[in-house]
């Protein structure tokens, strides 16, 4: 190993480390006076976290729910006799929009993001703590206002998650009155709230990083948040943009979106919108959305794998770039969802070009992930395996993508469930056992207990393979040619009986799938209390949110001084540690006999 | 999408290459100790409140990049009918740039020290904003009246759209610097004074950036310009 100190020489470099040159000028931490500002309309990026993990995984449960619904009704049309085509159509919309949104995104960025920035990078709080409460608030606000939705003269918008117009704003839409407008103005919320959110996990990351911790050092999960971050900040305008225009459409009568049309026999009042337009900005959010849901869910399954297999992750740099290419990427590559628009069809090969291209970066973390696992000392604990059933769960879904994301073979199977299967592995199923893995792993340094192991594993088992149940047999139903978003089937020649059989298959999995996810909300209610002491380290983790002083980490996160960052984040199985890990702030059996040797740089 | 594509470019090229004089190359496997330079970055309020608005206005560049492509994507179909460009319009155009100018004023006489210039200079600048935004709303009922409604020709629809938006930004920029005013009025120093006029300035200059585009599209100088490329290449 070579030492680098790229100049000057470590200034008291005791394991404490401190380094008074850099708390100069840090900035004043917030400090709460009352219960309310503590917890309730808290500056701390902690409580804000909890806060937004558990409001997403609130309207998350309502989003469930829906699914269910929607299962019963394709099942055993018309035994629950209050969903109508219409309400289907809604369930269908919330659904989606609620999962991909106000769910996944919110959890990872909002959630995980603001957990672990700070503690990871040894920061003492987000850059702008009182714009980190705001973009809470305003997530709350947009959530209720989604969820008003349902209360709203006509219900929520049917629309479909793309909200696609002119479909959207027409008479005879469900939800055209009340509730399309309802969904813009809290997908608009949203944004705003995000975007205050991202621009302090951005300037966190640039600004607020602990003495030594160079980007180079910063565990995976960090990288992926951060890029995800920016993506989604240069992304969501675009859905911003589409929802002013079409709230345009709807409200003031413009025609950005709505072709001259005729509506049961009439003229509508349009005339001249393009409808592709609205498809083009709405994919401009949507596909990045896709990889800003699914980078901080690499990032973390990399340092779950990496720790409880304890070795030191496999071709880091290589990592690193795979992030940073897969988010460039991921910007060029949206018009494959729209092979069957109408756009020109010499965009086809283009954008089949690009989603080929980026199987080759997603590709190599998948190797990445099973040589690090190769001859490592695995440990099956509950976050292991959801991280295991992560990979595999991502290269079947990933591996469907690769059909979708051919022109010729996506024209056939376009509004199919093959489609609804291929995104449910990849982007519902996948990044859903993350977040369940990622909970696993640091609720005992949220909550300073662990989690009941028993209850994680009986869940982790029925949710993989359940989740392998429902949806592997829906690409075949897809392949047979049973289309998404029917109400129902009736009377078809090319599908035979035997899909109704498989409906009712998938349906009753589902149930119990989803039934099961109550045990995980058990157990985290029930550990709260009564789940075994974690102490500050229990899965002997290198990162830094594993070595504050207290747990759960205290207003400040470090006590009087923040800590130096001395090596990277993956020392597993260090050959002569005294221990088969070395924290990232120790500096280690060589710099403690060595004294300050300094070698020049290894760049 | 080519606007927002190319805007993306940009970005990614500075991302890039910020990335690399950050050692995205270096091993980090190998390295043990306490890296990076000497000299510690300037890790304080001030540099951050910078770094966040230079993110933030990467935002808002997406924002404006997107809706000039959704712009020229609808222009290019055929029953566009580009709006007569109400006179007010340049009247505003050199108010904005003036307000541009006197917060730079503003800004370099709080590097001097120089308080009395900070104050003449917030003052101009926060009067003339006010003032550009009332011409916009003029512009509005100029082409109002002239019959160039809402809900007519898409044109006139992305006229007020984007004069919309960027009126909408230049608000929200007149709410910080009406802070930094309040605070000036009640007498603070210039210490207190100079993050948030420098920060204002800033935005002052990129929102009259995003505007002279605006404008170029607006008055459909930018599809001229395509136009006489497109001659010369072929």
């Amino acid at each position: 190993m070579v030492d680098v100190t790229h100049g000057g020489s470590i200034s008291g470099g005791t394991a404490s480390g401190a380094a008074p040159a850099f708390e100069v000028g840090e900035p004043d931490l917030y400090h709460p006076r009352s219960w309310v500002t503590k917890y309730v309309f808290s500056q701390d990026a902690k409580v804000i976290a909890i806060q937004y993990g558990l409001t997403a995984m609130a309207i998350g449960l309502v989003a469930l729910v829906l699914s269910w619904l929607m299962r019963m009704q394709l099942a055993f049309p018309g035994l629950l006799p209050f969903i109508d085509a219409d309400h289907y159509y809604q369930f269908i919309t919330m659904h989606g929009m609620i999962m991909v949104v106000y769910l996944l995104t919110a959890l990872f960025l909002g959630g995980f993001g603001n957990y672990l920035i700070p503690l990871m990078l040894g920061a003492r709080d987000m850059m702008f703590p009182y714009l980190n409460m705001l973009s809470y608030w305003i997530y709350l606000a947009a959530v209720l206002l989604l969820v008003a939705g349902f209360f709203v003269p006509g219900g929520p918008t049917g629309a479909g998650w793309t909200l696609y117009p002119p479909q959207a704003i027409l008479a005879n839409t469900p939800g055209q009155s009340w509730g399309i407008v309802v969904m813009l103005v809290s997908l608009m919320l949203f944004i705003i709230g995000f975007t205050m959110g991202g621009l302090n996990y951005v300037v966190t990351v640039l600004q607020g990083r602990t003495r030594g911790m160079t980007l180079m050092r910063m565990p995976l999960t960090i990288w992926g948040i951060f890029t995800a971050t920016v993506m989604a900040l240069l992304a969501f305008p675009a859905l911003f943009v589409g929802a002013v225009m079409m709230l345009f459409d709807r409200l003031l009568g413009t025609s950005f979106f709505m072709p001259a049309i005729v509506v049961t026999g009439e003229q509508a009042p349009y005339g001249g919108g393009s409808p592709i337009l609205f498809q083009h900005l709405f994919w401009f959010f949507g596909h990045p959305e896709v990889y800003i849901v699914a980078l901080p869910a690499f990032g973390i399954v990399s340092d779950l794998i990496s720790t409880h297999a304890r070795k030191n992750i496999f071709g880091y740099r290589m990592m690193v770039w795979a992030i940073v290419g897969i988010g460039a990427l991921s910007f060029v590559v949206w018009a494959h969802h729209m092979y069957v628009s109408g756009m020109n069809p010499g965009f086809g090969f283009f954008f089949a070009t690009t989603t080929l291209i980026i199987a080759i970066p997603t590709a190599l973390k998948v190797y990445n992930w099973v040589l690090t696992l190769w001859r490592g000392d695995i440990h099956f604990t509950v976050p292991m395996l959801f991280a295991l059933g992560f990979i595999v769960t991502f290269i079947n879904g990933g591996l469907t993508g690769l059909f979708l994301g051919n022109v010729v073979v996506d024209v056939p199977l376009s509004d199919t469930m093959f489609v609804v299967a291929h995104f449910h592995m990849v982007m519902g199923v996948a990044p859903i056992l993350v977040i369940f893995g990622a909970i696993y792993h640091w609720y005992p340094k949220i909550t300073g207990r662990m989690l009941n192991t028993t209850l994680g594993k009986v869940h982790f088992w029925v949710t993989f393979l359940g989740a392998y149940l429902i949806f592997f047999p829906m690409h075949y139903l897809g392949l047979l040619g049973v289309p998404r978003r029917y109400f129902e089937m009736g009377e078809t020649a090319f599908v035979p009986a035997s899909a109704a059989t498989l409906n009712v298959f998938i349906t009753i999995t589902a149930l119990v799938v989803g039934a099961t996810q109550m045990l995980f909300l058990f157990n985290l209610a029930w550990s709260l209390r009564h789940g075994r002491e974690a102490g500050g380290n229990p899965w002997r983790a290198t990162t830094l949110e594993w070595q504050t002083p207290e747990t759960p980490p205290a207003h400040g996160n470090w006590g009087a001084e923040r800590p130096v960052v001395y090596r990277w984040a993956y020392d597993y199985s260090v050959p002569g540690a005294s221990q088969d890990f070395l924290p990232q702030n120790d500096p280690g059996p060589d710099l403690a006999s060595s004294g300050e040797t300094v070698a020049e740089g290894v760049r | 999408m080519s606007v927002i594509l190319l805007f993306l470019t940009g970005i990614l090229a500075i991302a890039f290459g910020w990335l690399w004089r950050q050692g995205i190359l270096t091993k980090p496997w190998l390295e043990v100790g306490v890296a990076g330079p000497a000299a510690p970055p300037d890790r304080s309020p001030a540099r951050g409140a910078r770094v966040g608005l230079a993110v933030f206005l990467a935002v808002v560049g997406s924002l404006f990049a997107l809706s000039a492509s959704a712009y020229l994507m609808r222009a290019g179909l055929g029953d566009w009918e580009a709006v007569r460009m109400p006179g007010i319009v340049w009247v505003n155009t050199s108010v904005l740039a003036l307000s541009s100018i006197a917060l730079e004023t503003a800004r370099l006489a709080a590097r001097r020290d120089d308080i009395e210039g900070v104050r003449a200079g917030v003052r101009a600048g926060a009067l003339t904003a006010l003032l550009f935004l009332a011409g916009q709303w003029l512009a509005w009922r100029q082409l109002h009246a002239e019959g160039y409604f809402l809900a007519g020709n898409p044109a006139t629809a992305f006229f007020y759209l984007l004069t919309g938006l960027h009126g909408l930004h230049v608000a929200g920029g007149l709410v910080v610097l009406g802070r930094v005013a309040w605070r000036m009025e009640r007498g603070a120093g210039i210490a207190r004074l100079r993050l948030g006029v420098d920060l204002c300035a800033t935005y002052w200059h990129a929102l009259l950036l995003i505007w002279l585009v605006l404008l170029g599209l607006l008055a459909n100088w930018v599809g001229d310009f395509v136009a006489i490329c497109r001659q010369l290449l072929t």
